[in-house]
């Protein structure tokens, strides 16, 4: 049985990488308790995917990891996942939702999602700057950057990766998942230029700051923010686990990320 | 006092792994800071990785959040990025739990381990934007206690802590805490931080050294002498009778990085018994004090429950020792078959070995053993009586049992080394190597060779250190000769750290100097080999007029003073004269768990005797010393739980 778990990544853990992140996981699964699968060899290690990388300082509202079972579990443990998993995670790495997906002929995570969307807060210019700038990145063919890959410099465009992106002058600023839209008490004081991105993943993902960096020299990153996965299908397209609908008053980033 | 992380937050994308400077690990506290509460800031003075597994400084950390008056947070020594970016931006050091600036705190307390970090707390100090040197500070500026090995030679950095504690910190920290958190509800008026400062000193444990005169004649040393009649000529260690009372820390940190030793740490006994002759740790922490097997089990399950942890290390100078070791091993593998256990001092011989086989089911990667020397007769000098049999049955036993790599730690510049006793080091690899082919093609042996470093309060301690061109010259002999042996991989530590570390080991006050120079001059990390420069600390002891000759090199003679004569581990002098003279004539000196006692102090001073759990000597025998346990002994041992008064001893070894 394979269990898909969503997760966010909020506050000071931004800064933990993800090698140190799937280390975390490994401690919480077993101190969850679940019959999770273990490779052979060596050094057995419990058998669980995660999805695209996130970069260091980046966060995010919408992590995912897959993980194998050696026992089917139950309707009633599946349920108290998402609470079991909050509880034996750092503050900031919260659980949001948990389901079963097929094991059998699903393709891995990281092959299956095909675009992510982004809040990124921007330095360097202000609002007008940013309008243009990325007035400028949406009416180009073609945007080449040149990026290293497997050790060699390549020369790439990006512009097809570029599915949206736009200057978020209305809601500035809060990126929350479960955002109540009008009257949102999350905005910060001074938001500055906050964009909002829409970035393909196949068949390579374009970085937050490889984005940032074709907007022009002048632009440093602030907040950077994953705020979904999606999946494209025949109908348009979905998260591989959405969250549950309304607010989420049990999350806990809040304390860690002040 | 306000969190600095809205400042810190923007440095840290432009840092090395910044996850070791947020905090929010599992077992963290979350102090909540109160004026009648003494605030402690417990550093350990190098990197997050080396620095979060002590295992001392949770134990406190624990201990004093447990207090009503006390709150601690925890900082270590940030990487050389971090500080840049710090002095910069003009950021002080500040602690990981509320990221408070470490200056508005009451005691920066640091563990002192290792004598290469001495820099470090002087710039961790510094960066509290506290002054360096005792005499600047004033009463806003927080005590600066340190505890640790180190403290046993407290006087190279008397100028610049205010207060040093020997020995076991469970019970004096309380102790201090009181008079510290007296000194905050008092306000900390002027003229106040002398007379916390004397209080201090009469704590039993505490050594506040500007409360002491040190006299000079030339280059030699006189005496350290207090300046008031209530200070205590002698500071005697702390010794906490029971392990058993203090089953801490009982919520290891668990990091969100990774750092060294990341496992879950259980400390099965503290002391040890062997009287290795080199081993500062070996001496300074006696009597024996074992926990209970039932206390170990119950801490390595609840341990591994908490942190999910899958590999639990029992730790000790000699985990093999433990009496309770069958019993506590049987007790964990009963647990999960996932699980792995690690004995970190493993003992020299088949038994380990065994037991070893037992515990690590999955991934015989490598096993560690230590003989120290590569003759017999240089066993005898430093009292390790490993036979060259046992370590033969011991790397047989590895190979046989599917382990793919042995390693061998080994120091040379020990007293009386000949070259044939160097040479020796390699001829045992080879013998190893040679042992391994039986089982496996391809056999390799590590061996890793340290100088040696003579420490206080060992029966080395008045032998003149190796040069580093001589450790060099045994170097070379070493690899030239491992060259030639398919199958040997030599490893050693840069003599010329090793030189600096005898410095400041055995150094007295006036060494000071040369450590503020170097750390003046950006001589931090020096544990680090890429930050390490031996010109530096060359330039700051010719500045200073002092002599490596005369600190390092020089044999000391049995009526001379030395800088630590004034603070007091247990152990008397003459037994450790004794000791040293026997030495000299290569005389080993059996366990005294299994023999009549050598009145060494340790155990009558404090009015302790070694604590054991079981009155059978450890499975395994005697342990590759070749001492016959066969027949009974009368021992003075306590047993756990039911503890012998003196006068009715232990019968041991009758079964």
């Amino acid at each position: 049985m394979r269990v898909r778990a969503r997760f966010t990544k909020l506050g000071k853990v931004r800064f933990v990488s993800h090698r140190d992140l799937a280390r975390i996981w490994e401690r919480a699964l077993r101190r969850a308790d679940l019959p999770v699968a273990y490779s052979g060899g060596f050094s057995p290690r419990p058998r669980f995917h995660f999805g695209l990388a996130l970069s260091v300082a980046h966060e995010s509202w919408a992590e995912y990891l897959d993980v194998d079972l050696v026992d089917d579990i139950d309707e009633d443990t599946l349920a108290s996942l998402t609470e079991r998993f909050s509880a034996v995670l750092p503050m900031g790495v919260d659980c949001t939702a948990v389901a079963v997906v097929p094991s059998i002929g699903g393709i891995s995570l990281q092959e299956a999602v095909t675009s992510s969307t982004w809040s990124i807060g921007l330095d360097g210019g202000s609002l007008d700057d940013a309008a243009a700038a990325v007035d400028a990145l949406l009416d180009a063919q073609s945007v080449f950057i040149t990026r290293e890959r497997k050790g060699k410099t390549v020369n790439d465009d990006i512009r097809p990766y570029v599915r949206s992106l736009s200057l978020d002058r209305s809601q500035v600023g809060c990126d929350r998942a479960d955002c109540a839209g009008a009257g949102c008490e999350h905005v910060p004081d001074d938001p500055g230029v906050v964009l909002r991105a829409e970035i393909g993943t196949q068949p390579r993902t374009l970085r937050p700051a490889e984005l940032i960096g074709a907007l022009g020299p002048m632009w440093r990153e602030r907040r950077v923010v994953r705020l979904a996965q999606w999946i494209d299908h025949e109908d348009g397209r979905q998260e591989p686990l959405a969250l549950p609908a309304g607010p989420l008053p049990w999350l806990r980033t809040e304390t860690c990320a002040t | 006092m306000s969190s600095v992380w809205p400042r810190l937050e923007p440095l840290l994308s432009r840092v090395e792994r910044p996850a070791r400077y947020i905090g929010c690990e599992d077992g963290a506290q979350t102090p909540v800071h109160a004026p009648h509460k003494a605030a402690w800031l417990l550093i350990y003075p190098d990197t997050y990785e080396v620095g979060l597994p002590n295992q001392g400084l949770q134990i406190l950390y624990e201990i004093l959040n447990e207090r009503d008056d006390a709150v601690a947070e925890r900082t270590y020594a940030p990487w050389t990025d971090l500080e840049s970016e710090l002095r910069t931006h003009r950021v002080p050091l500040f602690s990981l739990e509320n990221h408070l600036p470490a200056g508005s705190f009451d005691v920066l307390g640091f563990n002192l381990a290792a004598e290469l970090t001495y820099t470090n707390l002087l710039n961790c100090v510094d960066l509290a934007g506290v002054p360096v040197r005792v005499e600047e500070r004033r009463e806003e500026h927080p005590l600066v206690i340190a505890g640790g090995h180190c403290t046993y030679n407290p006087e190279p950095l008397a100028d610049f802590v205010d207060a040093f504690v020997l020995g076991d910190g469970e019970e004096v920290v309380s102790e201090i805490n009181e008079v510290v958190a007296d000194w905050k509800r008092s306000g900390r008026t002027e003229g106040s931080r002398v007379q916390v400062l004397r209080r201090l000193a009469s704590v039993p444990g505490v050594y506040v050294p500007s409360m002491y005169a040190v006299t000079y004649d030339g280059p030699r040393l006189v005496a350290i002498e207090p300046r008031y009649p209530d200070v205590p000529a002698r500071i005697e260690k702390r010794t906490i009778a029971s392990l058993e009372d203090w089953p801490y820390p009982r919520q290891q940190l668990v990091p969100l990085t990774e750092v060294v030793h990341d496992r879950l740490n259980v400390e099965v006994f503290r002391g040890c018994t062997r009287g290795c002759r080199f081993c500062q740790a070996g001496m300074i922490t006696r009597p024996v004090r074992e926990r209970s097997a039932e206390q170990v089990r119950s801490m390595v399950a609840d341990g591994l429950r908490r942190s999910g942890y899958d590999e639990v290390a029992l730790t000790s100078l000699s985990t093999a020792d433990f009496s309770g070791i069958e019993a506590v091993v049987g007790g964990i593998m009963g647990l999960d078959d996932n699980i792995t256990v690690a004995l970190p001092s493993l003992r020299v011989d088949a038994f380990t070995v065994g037991l070893a086989a037992q515990l690590q089911k999955a991934r015989r990667a490598g096993l560690t053993f230590a003989p120290e020397a590569g003759t017999w007769r240089m066993r005898q000098v430093i009292n390790k009586l490993i036979r060259e049999e046992d370590l033969y049955a011991a790397v047989d036993g590895a190979f046989s049992s599917g382990w793919r790599r042995v390693k061998l730690y080994f120091l040379t510049g020990l007293p009386t080394e000949t070259d044939e006793d160097t040479l020796g080091i390699t001829e045992l690899a080879r013998n190893c190597v040679a042992i391994g082919q039986r089982h496996q093609k391809g056999t390799s042996v590590t061996v890793s060779v340290g100088g040696f470093v003579p420490k206080p309060f060992t029966p080395f301690q008045w032998f003149g250190q190796n040069t580093v061109s001589e450790l060099e010259r045994k170097i070379n002999l070493l690899r030239n000769d491992a060259r030639k042996s398919r199958g040997v991989q030599l490893r050693w530590h840069d003599p010329k750290a090793t030189l600096i570390e005898g410095l400041m080991s055995r150094g007295d006050r006036r060494v000071g100097a040369v450590i503020e120079e170097v750390w003046r001059n950006g001589g931090t990390f020096q544990e680090w080999t890429e930050h390490f420069r031996l010109d530096r600390w060359v330039d700051a002891l010719a500045n200073a007029g002092l002599s490596a000759d005369w600190y390092v090199h020089r044999h000391r003679t049995e009526d001379e003073a030395l800088p630590w004569d004034h603070v007091s581990a247990g152990l008397h002098k003459d037994f450790l004269w004794q000791d040293w003279r026997d030495a000299l004539d290569a005389v080993g000196l059996p366990d005294c768990r299994w023999t009549p006692c050598y009145d060494c102090g340790a155990c009558t001073g404090y009015g302790i005797e070694h604590v054991v759990a079981s009155a059978v000597p450890p499975a395994g025998g005697s342990q590759g010393t070749g001492q016959d346990l066969s027949v009974g002994h009368v021992v003075p041992v306590s047993l756990l739980g039911r503890r012998a008064a003196p006068s009715e001893p232990v019968e041991v070894g009758s079964t």
